[in-house]
């Protein structure tokens, strides 16, 4: 069970399954991108000015990420624990880094959907304008960024899954690992909407620290994540 | 001296918090030993 | 004689004592003795407090990150380097409190405002918060392994983390204008006074650290071993039931 061959067939498997669970309950679509957007209303309502909206979206859009990726990560973990199919994966001998790269897997393509549909209601409610350049640049954000939220999210996420008061526990644990990534996505998105008369170009070396984080992370979580969810 | 008031407060409150610290994990300490073996203690 | 002496030993008594005529003479000289700076006035007073809790706050979780790796690489996989951890990952919170406290009154004194966005300030405050979620993972539940291998986990991830978060700060700061206060930092001049307060302080803090440190995790020590026996005990009444 130990070959590369294998360990893929598990991270497919798992990031499948993780999928499946998510299209036939349809959570992402009917609850959080919902609770997603309202909060973006919310922004708009408490920021009222004029031309600020245009000017923090990029933030805005990245926090209401963040938020929307903690109901995520716990629901991802609910699913696991609630039948303790961890622990029975863990008993049969699969490997773990195998395990955390599937359910990272599952959680960024939920993040990506979710961080789009946020761009879009920025572009919508806040009257963001882009260049096809900024698009790309955009784009690329998101995918970098989605990478590290979600390698990150899937390993803290799994050490407060087993535990009592794990609501509370997640984003104390999870968002001051994840300034970086909030601090990186936002001045990259900022270039990609030309807010405050930012270039494209001046984005590129943030999602430089993006990737940075992304590659750290997964190779952390996929050695960290087996210690760290041990029973 | 100047600004006596901040100076005083920064080393009060260092002072209490300290102190409100260690005497917390001394009473700690004893109200535990009180009901421990002396395997369980194998400092004294 | 275990009943009365609690955490401490003869060698503790001692070290107590020194630390604490150590403290009294540098609120001396820190408070009375010891000129004004030239550049900071007064509120140097504070440096002599602030510098050597923020030290200590270091070295405390230089202490956490040390034993948690100890803990996971050695063989016999003891808890006492675990106990140790957690132990100086507390005193470390209490102490970065502390300097987060008094560096913001210098603050308040020295720029005029409690708080800049400087990439050390708001990195401490990230320091901070990620070591209370580490002793908050301690508070998990489960055996004394789960909780040993976690937090260990963790602590070694926070040695990841907090260059990273330091870093990025830094870059963020880059962009933004610098905080308009002059750099109090760049020409403090110690006469010899001065000098001896700041190293006292930073011996007698050291001290402290070393006799919290033994208090609590001999504290810890005995919270694990009360635990383990009332799992024992409640065991054996299992047991005795299940045969009854």
């Amino acid at each position: 069970m130990s070959s590369a061959a294998s360990k893929r067939r598990v991270t497919i498997a798992v990031a499948r399954k993780d999928l499946t669970i998510e299209w036939n309950s349809r959570i992402l679509v009917n609850q959080v991108a919902p609770f997603a957007a309202i909060v973006m209303v919310l922004f708009a309502f408490a920021l009222d000015n004029d031309g600020i909206l245009q000017r923090v979206a990029p933030g805005l859009v990245w926090l209401a990420t963040l938020f929307s990726m903690l109901v995520v990560i716990q629901r991802s973990f609910t699913v696991e624990s609630a039948d303790g199919a961890l622990d029975a994966l863990r008993v049969a001998g699969i490997d773990m880094g195998a395990i955390f790269a599937g359910k990272a897997i599952a959680l960024m393509v939920q993040l990506f959907v979710l961080e789009l549909l946020l761009v879009a209601t920025a572009v919508v409610l806040y009257g963001v304008e882009m260049t096809l350049a900024g698009f790309c640049e955009a784009i690329v954000t998101l995918l970098v960024a989605t990478v590290g939220l979600g390698s990150v999210g899937t390993l803290y996420g799994g050490l407060a899954a087993g535990a009592r008061g794990r609501e509370t526990l997640l984003p104390l644990l999870l968002l001051p690992v994840v300034a970086p990534v909030l601090i990186g996505a936002t001045r990259a998105t900022e270039a990609a909407f030309g807010s405050g008369g930012t270039t494209v170009s001046e984005g590129w070396p943030w999602i430089g620290l993006l990737l940075v984080f992304a590659v750290l992370f997964c190779a952390v979580g996929t050695v960290a994540f087996g210690p760290l969810v041990d029973e | 001296m100047k600004h006596a008031s901040f100076i005083f407060g920064s080393w009060g409150i260092t002072a209490v918090s300290v102190a409100a610290y260690a005497v917390w994990i001394i009473r700690r300490g004893r109200e535990l030993a009180k009901h421990a073996t002396s395997e369980e203690m194998p400092w004294t | 004689m275990a009943g009365q002496s609690g955490t401490g030993t003869s060698a503790t008594r001692r070290l107590g004592i020194v630390v604490i005529l150590m403290l009294g003479v540098l609120a001396l000289c820190g408070l009375w003795f010891s000129a004004e700076d030239v550049v900071q006035g007064s509120t140097v007073r504070i440096m002599y407090i602030h510098v050597p809790s923020i030290w200590t706050a270091y070295i405390a979780f230089a202490m956490t990150a040390v034993c948690s790796g100890v803990y996971l690489s050695a063989k016999n996989r003891s808890l006492a380097w675990d106990r140790v951890a957690g132990a100086s990952g507390e005193i470390g919170v209490l102490f970065v409190a502390v300097s987060l406290v008094t560096g913001s009154m210098w603050g308040r004194l020295t720029w005029g405002t409690y708080w800049v966005w400087d990439a050390r300030l708001t990195s401490t405050a990230f320091l901070f918060i990620t070591y209370i979620g580490y002793l908050a993972v301690r508070q998990l539940g489960g055996t004394h392994r789960q909780r040993a291998r976690r937090s260990s986990v963790l602590a070694l991830l926070a040695i990841l983390e907090i260059p990273l978060v330091h870093f990025s700060v830094s870059l963020w700061r880059s962009l933004h204008q610098e905080a308009s206060v002059a750099n109090p930092n760049a020409k403090v001049e110690l006469d010899g006074l001065m000098l001896f307060s700041l190293f006292l302080g930073l011996i007698a803090f050291t001290l402290l650290f070393v006799w919290l440190l033994l208090h609590r995790q001999r504290a810890m020590m005995l919270e694990d071993a009360f635990s383990d026996r009332g799992l024992d005990v409640a065991i054996t009444a299992r047991r005795n039931e299940a045969g009854a």
